[in-house]
């Protein structure tokens, strides 16, 4: 494309933008969306006027090249804050794509040479072709960004710390115990165990599914951790199959203290802090 | 590996982050409920799958795994094959002893998961990548 055409495109900007917005409001599926068509002529204008500034007849075939960086920043916006008014990733795409028929409808009739006039129109066809993409790019990283966002915050919400007793506290485990998991588990039970001044934690694992040599390393290194702080940790739930299945992978857990419920833990910790639990006699006033 | 096998049912799991161990277990897992595998032969399946799937994922930078209901005779079991592109393994007999790692792990995977499965098969090119099969019988 040459600087001419490009010169041409920024005079008929008016006629341009007419023909786009006059062919979203015959769209099918132009929505009730936009509380009214001013909204819609006023980001098309400005997505309009940044697109014929930054275009040269260098960048128009790099589209790497820095200066059609505000572009795509205009892009993602536009992306992102038509995505919160609810429009459908598809919608989206479709407005973009309708600016090619406002454009090329313009370069038919400023170019009468036919050759040109295909040679432009493949140009400009693949680079708003580039901006669709770069728009739904920017649809799916902002949806990615949410499920992780999502699962940071299951991974929170997950591993809380109970105090069962004074001295006492213990943390349900319920899924896979995986590193980045780990990390929060360890981080949330030393906490746990200075904030409540504890002696013991008892760790339960009666809600994951399957441990294997990675799950126990991780295990090790937690009691390791809690030992450093002079408390003593339990781990309880061990299942029958996955105490079979951690002996034939060969790994030495012996040197834990494990029990196979959590009511075994606790009863354990009770007599490691020399506590007893009696059924007491009811008075004979109250039979 | 004895006898004849049919095939009845597959599936391929592709591996390229520790997410895609979650998914893998649970197929595995569905796969074993499916054939009415025991819960404790159930548990050693998966346990033997995550290893192998875990370590195609450290050390094979990712992979497939191939999921397959067989039988012998009237035995059913689940076969898994994991395959990888990565370095391939240098000395397989070091790597199948227990407590060798050439990273930070505690060099339990390969030999475990051995110990775990029914059948285990292994070969590897320096290079190329690595095959590991395993099958786990119903009551093996």
């Amino acid at each position: 494309m040459t600087s001419n055409i490009i010169a041409d495109l920024q005079s008929k900007r008016n006629i341009i933008l007419e023909n786009w917005i006059a062919q979203r409001e015959l769209a099918e599926d132009f929505g009730g969306n936009f509380n009214s068509t001013d909204d819609l002529k006023t980001q098309s204008a400005e997505l309009l006027d940044i697109l014929l500034q930054t275009i040269t007849s260098q960048n128009i075939n790099d589209l790497y090249s820095s200066d059609l960086e505000p572009l795509f920043d205009y892009i993602g916006g536009l992306t992102v804050s038509r995505a919160k008014q609810g429009f459908s990733p598809r919608e989206t795409a479709v407005y973009i794509f309708s600016l090619k028929d406002a454009l090329l409808k313009v370069l038919g009739e400023t170019i009468s040479d036919n050759r040109e006039l295909y040679t432009t129109t493949l140009e400009v066809s693949k680079f708003i072709d580039n901006i669709g993409i770069t728009s739904f790019e920017t649809f799916i990283r902002g949806r990615e960004e949410v499920i992780l966002s999502q699962s940071d915050e299951m991974a929170e919400l997950s591993t809380p710390v109970i105090k069962v007793w004074d001295g006492i506290i213990a943390m349900p485990i319920i899924g896979t115990l995986d590193s980045a998991r780990t990390q929060v588990v360890m981080e949330n039970l030393l906490q746990g165990i200075v904030d409540n001044e504890s002696s013991i934690a008892i760790l339960d694992i009666s809600g994951v599914p399957a441990v294997d040599s990675l799950v126990a390393q991780h295990l090790i290194k937690t009691v390791s951790a809690i030992r450093l702080l002079g408390a003593d940790c339990i781990i309880s739930g061990i299942r029958p199959e996955i105490a079979q299945t951690v002996v034939h992978l060969g790994i030495d857990l012996s040197k834990m203290v494990t029990k196979a419920t959590l009511a075994s833990a606790l009863k354990y910790a009770f007599a490691a802090l020399q506590l007893e639990v009696r059924r007491v006699a009811k008075e004979k006033s109250n039979l | 590996m004895t006898g004849t096998m049919t095939t009845n049912n597959r599936e391929t799991i592709i591996i390229q982050q520790e997410r895609d161990l979650i998914i893998c277990r649970n197929r595995v897992k569905d796969f074993a409920v499916r054939i009415g595998m025991g819960i404790v032969n159930q548990t050693k399946l998966i346990t033997a799958v995550s290893e192998l799937a875990r370590n195609m994922l450290i050390y094979g930078g990712g992979g497939s795994v191939l999921l397959e209901v067989v039988s012998r005779g009237r035995e059913p079991g689940i076969s898994v094959v994991f395959q990888d592109k990565g370095p391939g393994i240098a000395d397989i007999t070091k790597a199948m002893q227990d407590g060798f790692t050439t990273g930070k792990s505690m060099g339990m995977g390969l030999p475990g998961a051995k110990r775990l499965a029914s059948e285990f098969f292994i070969d590897s090119v320096v290079g190329k990548g690595t095959i590991v099969k395993i099958i786990k019988w119903k009551n093996g």
